[in-house]
């Protein structure tokens, strides 16, 4: 078994790369007790958290890891949950390092508390011991809410405003929920089971969903106002990017979404097994260096392809990808070509990829991002052999609901605006998550939908919300 | 939800089904589809709506098999539910006073033909509607399309019924006739919306197709279904899956509809839908498990 090598902190048990490219089992095992209870006891139980802050949702931080220490696991998970109603998936997919470990104070000398991979223990603890606790259904308010979009936004919007006795029905356009958590990050970094487990969770505490239903087609917002008192936009930011160069579209030519939903959602890396297909050759470029280029990258691996090369236009320094996907890509073969950008690919007479003629770059003045931007190298292209490509250069805005709104006020780039309170320019509708931020981060949609579940409770009832402990930045 | 209320075999291997979706029926317009899934294990795949009654709250669905999915589809008996069924989805076809118009079906193509027609003919156009198919047998709503256009040309390619030979040939001798055509719209398999473009062109006759991209979420969100159109890249599913027919590039989206064909028609070797349960009958419910190989 490999580990994380870790000054203080305790490393995290993982299967070995050659070992987890053959299949779609998560990597990370999870803490055991006494590693988790040994980890919990590096907290030094601040009295002004730092940590707190850094985490969107404001988890309690040293209290859940109090208890932790103390063996008392189910009661950490339910502190957790007072916040945050999806821990065993947050303690997996958060970026961490640029959250809550980022500010927790044992970083500023050595590591930090493992509050992500505490969290996950927890929750796994509670779920695999069926310790969940189902809270006792609340008193109806009468009032009914409609929430789009089951993304982690949606989910975290409807749990609270259940809990606070609204009826509460979540519209998805997909046969399945859970947004990018479902269709996006895959099963190695966030299995099924702990995602249908969150999602039971929700149907127990009532939540009802209506699934194959496409707002703004089936109905729209407007007339979904009809039926429910509010409504709640968390629609994220679903809609492929391309590079919008010669070739794009080839055979084999993926976007990043379409490679993905293939296998998470449709299942095709069990074809025939199941209907859907996906085409991955043995020569993969992924295009761009973000979580969803790694996810690819490492799905472009387990699929079977032997060469698979990540193509970003910066280098490693800029990379916006988590730490640790990095490291697990690399681990598991993935190759990376910097300073490198597609500028056309080339087919064969039947229309399929067969090479990508790539622009040498280099790093040039820093951007407004501060990053340094990346200016090419005049006259020097190269060329990558492929028969499969992963175009993995971000998102936009779904257009369906702002379409189909007509008084919805839309921001410049194309996102749905909001004030500090969630609400949209348009009565009883609240939004957020990726749809109002663009592409963020799982935990801060969920933030931004706690912060629409208080409001629209303020909004319906002129109260504030239940023992709410408020989620604000 | 989503039952089957009504189906028929109205051409070999070819079927009528009243689908229960009384939402959908509700809000859809002429040149809009649905995106289905028949059994856990099924594709999303898409078909049109060629028509709805709002009050008993159905769709209408004519779909022709082809493979796996659509075999699935016409295995199921009526009273039983479809698994999955969302829309409408696409962009309505654009319907305005052209003149005269000709609306064109080759194969199962008439049936997306049908309500275009009729919202055509309803916006006070004059219609002529040429049906085309492999034999006689394969000829499919003809009276539907009698009803509407004032004159149906039958063809079939061995001569059984009507002229022998191609929708084009028909559309051909209407344009060398002199016969006045403000527009067509042509729906069936690729190679013919191409060869009937190809005919408008040089006469400038405003020309529209129905595009069957390979599809998936049929939403705007994977990108699978992008065609080329005036150069630039379009999603089928959100910008169409009507296009003018003189800027489609045809040539793409052909080599595009056969991305899967290989490993299709093994799928649909190995996977006979009589050894597989239909509908969740195997008692396992949705994607549960872990994932492995
Ligand atoms: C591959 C990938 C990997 C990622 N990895 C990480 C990670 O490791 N850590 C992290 O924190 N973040 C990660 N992210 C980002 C994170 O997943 C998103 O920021 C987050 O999911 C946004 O949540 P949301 O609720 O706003 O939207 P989404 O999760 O996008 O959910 C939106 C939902 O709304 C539905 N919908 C859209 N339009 C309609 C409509 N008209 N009618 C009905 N339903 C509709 C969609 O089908 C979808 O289910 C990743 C993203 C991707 C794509
Ligand atoms: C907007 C639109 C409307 C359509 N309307 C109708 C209709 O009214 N009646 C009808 O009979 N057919 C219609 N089709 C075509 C129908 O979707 C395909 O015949 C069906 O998906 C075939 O699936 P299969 O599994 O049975 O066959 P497969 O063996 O999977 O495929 C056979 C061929 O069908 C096409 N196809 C496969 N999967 C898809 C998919 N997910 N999306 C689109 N095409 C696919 C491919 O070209 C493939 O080579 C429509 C397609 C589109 C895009
Ligand atoms: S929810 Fe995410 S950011 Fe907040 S404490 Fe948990 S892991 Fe950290
Ligand atoms: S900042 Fe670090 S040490 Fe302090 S309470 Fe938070 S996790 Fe514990
Ligand atoms: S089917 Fe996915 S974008 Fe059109």
């Amino acid at each position: 078994m490999a580990t994380n090598r870790g000054d203080g902190r305790q490393p995290m048990p993982e299967r070995p790369a050659e070992e987890r490219v053959q299949d779609f089992y998560e990597v990370p095992l999870g803490y055991t007790p006494e590693q988790a209870i040994a980890e919990a006891k590096r907290c030094l139980q601040c009295k002004r958290p730092l940590c707190v802050g850094g985490c969107p949702v404001k988890v309690q931080i040293p209290e859940f890891i109090k208890l932790v220490s103390e063996g008392r696991f189910s009661e950490a998970a339910r502190k957790i949950k007072e916040t945050n109603a999806l821990p065993a998936i947050c303690g997996r997919v958060c970026p961490q390092e640029t959250q809550c470990e980022q500010t927790c104070v044992l970083g500023k000398r050595g590591e930090p508390v493992a509050i992500g991979r505490l969290e996950r223990f927890v929750a796994d603890w509670e779920r695999e011991h069926d310790e969940v606790e189902v809270p006792e259904p609340p008193q109806s308010t009468g009032y009914s809410v409609a929430v789009v979009g089951s993304g982690p936004g949606g989910l975290a919007c409807a749990a609270d405003l259940a809990m606070w006795g609204h009826d509460v029905t979540i519209y998805e356009l997909f046969h399945a929920p859970g947004g990018v958590l479902r269709y996006g990050i895959p099963s190695f970094r966030l299995p099924r089971e702990v995602l249908d487990a969150e999602l039971n969770y929700l149907e127990r505490i009532g939540v009802k969903m209506r699934l194959n239903f496409v707002v703004g087609r089936t109905a729209t917002i407007d007339e979904l106002l009809e039926e429910h008192d509010a409504v709640f936009i968390a629609t994220g930011a679903g809609l492929p990017r391309f590079l919008e160069i010669p070739g794009e579209n080839l055979l084999g030519v993926y976007s990043a979404n379409e490679f993905l939903t293939r296998v998470n959602l449709m299942r095709a890396d069990r074809f025939p097994e199941y209907d859907t297909p996906v085409h991955c050759g043995n020569n993969v470029i992924v295009v761009g260096a973000g979580n969803v280029a790694m996810d690819a990258a490492r799905t472009a691996r387990r699929l079977g392809a032997e060469n698979v090369t990540v193509v970003y236009r910066r280098t490693r320094a800029e990379m916006p990808a988590r730490a640790e996907e990095i490291e697990h890509a690399e681990q598991e073969g993935v190759q990376m070509r910097f300073l490198a950008s597609p500028i056309e690919f080339v087919g064969d007479e039947d229309g399929w990829v067969r090479s990508a003629i790539c622009q040498q770059m280099e790093l040039g003045e820093p951007d407004e991002s501060g990053r340094r931007s990346p200016v090419p190298v005049e006259g020097e292209t190269f060329e990558i052999e492929c028969d499969t490509v992963v175009v993995a250069i971000g998102s936009r805005a779904h257009p369906l609901v702002p379409e189909t709104t007509p008084d919805l006020d839309m921001s410049r780039r194309g996102y749905v605006a909001i004030d500090e309170s969630g609400a949209t320019s348009k009565e009883g509708v609240f939004a957020g998550g990726d749809i109002v931020t663009g592409s963020a981060t799982v935990i801060q949609a969920m933030g931004a939908g706690r912060r629409a579940a208080e409001s629209i409770h303020r909004y319906l009832t002129g109260e504030e919300p239940p023992g709410g402990i408020t989620a604000e930045e | 939800m989503n039952e089957i209320r009504f189906r028929e075999e109205i051409a070999p291997q070819t079927w009528r089904y009243l689908v229960h979706a009384p939402e959908i029926a509700r809000r859809r317009h002429a040149g809009q589809f649905v995106v289905l899934r028949v059994y856990e294990k099924g594709e999303r795949f898409p078909l049109t709506i060629v028509d709805s009654d709002t009050e008993a709250g159905t769709i209408e669905l004519v779909f022709q098999v082809v493979g796996s999915s659509t075999r699935h589809l016409a295995a199921m008996q009526e009273g039983e539910e479809i698994l999955d069924l969302a829309g409408p989805l696409g962009r309505p076809t654009e319907i305005e006073q052209f003149g005269r118009c000709v609306v064109i079906g080759g194969g199962y193509g008439i049936a997306p033909v049908i309500p275009i027609a009729r919202a055509l003919k309803d916006a006070g156009n004059e219609l002529v509607g040429i049906n085309g198919a492999r034999t006689a047998e394969h000829v499919i709503l003809l009276d539907r399309l009698r009803e509407i256009c004032e004159r149906v040309e039958v063809c079939t390619d061995d001569g059984s019924l009507g002229h022998k030979g191609f929708v084009t040939e028909v559309l051909a001798e209407m344009i060398e006739g002199g016969e006045r055509i403000d527009y067509v719209l042509a729906v069936g398999p690729t190679p013919m919306m191409r060869a009937i473009a190809e005919l408008t062109r040089p006469h400038g006759i405003r020309t529209v197709v129905s595009l069957n991209p390979i599809m998936v979420d049929g939403t705007g969100m994977c990108g699978g279904c992008r065609v080329e159109v005036a150069g630039e890249t379009k999603f089928a599913c959100i910008d169409g899956p009507e296009f003018n027919a003189h800027e489609v590039d045809f040539e793409m989206l052909m080599k595009r509809q056969r991305m899967y064909r290989d490993m299709e028609s093994d799928a649909t070797r190995m996977y006979k839908p009589q050894s597989t349960p239909l509908n969740g009958g195997c008692g396992c419910h949705r994607e549960g498990g872990q994932d492995g190989h």
